[in-house]
């Protein structure tokens, strides 16, 4: 769910779509979600002095307290 | 939900207007997928075919704050009902359901992201820019009251012990409610120190009324 729900975030943000992909590596209570992008799309999710990947962490997370669960969040080059 | 219809008419134009009669449309509000542009045929009769479009309404910013916002709940699993009015280039989005707690996160910072998101969405790729509000159980005016009270409380304090009081780190939202707060109080100055995102107000004496006393 945590991983469906960044991939729509990012989606709605980017202008090619297609090419968001994320990567979910679970762990016992931690879950690293590792977000890739086109490369004119970084600064979609990236924003001015990381505005934007806060905002997408921020939410993230609140959905990953729900399940009790901690979430790392990557974006990736 | 957007509109869709589909019509006929001797010409495309024709098939236009009448679509958008039935939408109750005008021709900016919508989108025009010409099906088959028709045929007057020799003479208006050998071979005349009508002309075929589908006429849409537009993508509205409500539409995609809706889809964006209903999107991200159904993923986080939350029942959440979503009211829009739109308004002078604001949209005004109210969130009810339970668990509206984990919508608003720690000092409202999940509700500032969400907002902040759907702005982006709302935005992307127009020229007209659309302001965002989004609130949940009344959480942002009774932020407001709560702030309203604790920047004239300090301010007391700042004058009965003639000494500056630095804020906790807030957002640009919640700074300028500090500020125009206290604008109209001569006795005391407010400004912002350090950076996003741990920049905060000061309110200090006002130390240039007291010379001009």
């Amino acid at each position: 769910m945590l991983k469906e729900l960044l991939e729509v975030i990012a989606k709605s943000l980017v202008d090619h779509p297609m090419d968001v992909s994320v990567n979910e590596i679970e762990g016992e209570q931690s879950v690293i979600l590792e977000l890739r992008v086109a490369q004119e799309d970084m600064g979609k999710v990236i924003g001015k002095q990381g505005r934007i990947a806060k905002a997408i962490r921020t939410v993230v997370k609140a959905a990953a307290t729900r399940e009790n669960k901690r979430v790392i969040v990557e974006i990736l080059q | 939900m957007r509109k869709s219809v589909e019509k006929t008419g001797k010409t495309v134009n024709d098939a236009i207007n009448a679509a958008l009669l039935e939408l109750g449309l005008k021709r900016e509000q919508v989108d025009v997928y010409v099906i088959d542009e028709g045929n007057r045929g020799l003479f208006g009769i050998i071979g005349s075919k009508v002309a075929r479009v589908r006429v849409t309404q537009k993508e509205t910013s409500e539409d995609r704050a809706r889809e964006f916002l209903s999107n991200i709940f159904e993923k986080m699993n939350l029942d959440v009902t979503i009211k829009i009015e739109e308004k002078d280039n604001l949209l005004h989005i109210v969130l009810f359901g339970e668990n509206m707690g984990i919508l608003i996160g720690r000092r409202g910072e999940t509700l500032d992201a969400l907002q902040y998101l759907t702005s982006l969405v709302v935005n992307r790729g127009e020229n007209e820019y659309v302001r965002v509000y989004i609130d949940t159980e009344n959480y942002r005016m009774k932020r407001e009251e709560t702030l309203v009270k604790l920047a004239n409380r300090l301010a007391d304090r700042v004058l009965k012990y003639r000494r500056s009081i630095t804020l906790e780190p807030m957002n640009p939202y919640e700074r300028r409610i500090i500020h125009s707060t206290l604008q109209n109080n001569k006795m005391v100055t407010t400004y912002s120190i350090g950076e996003e995102p741990n920049r905060k107000v000061v309110i200090a004496v006002n130390s240039r009324r007291r010379v001009e006393m």
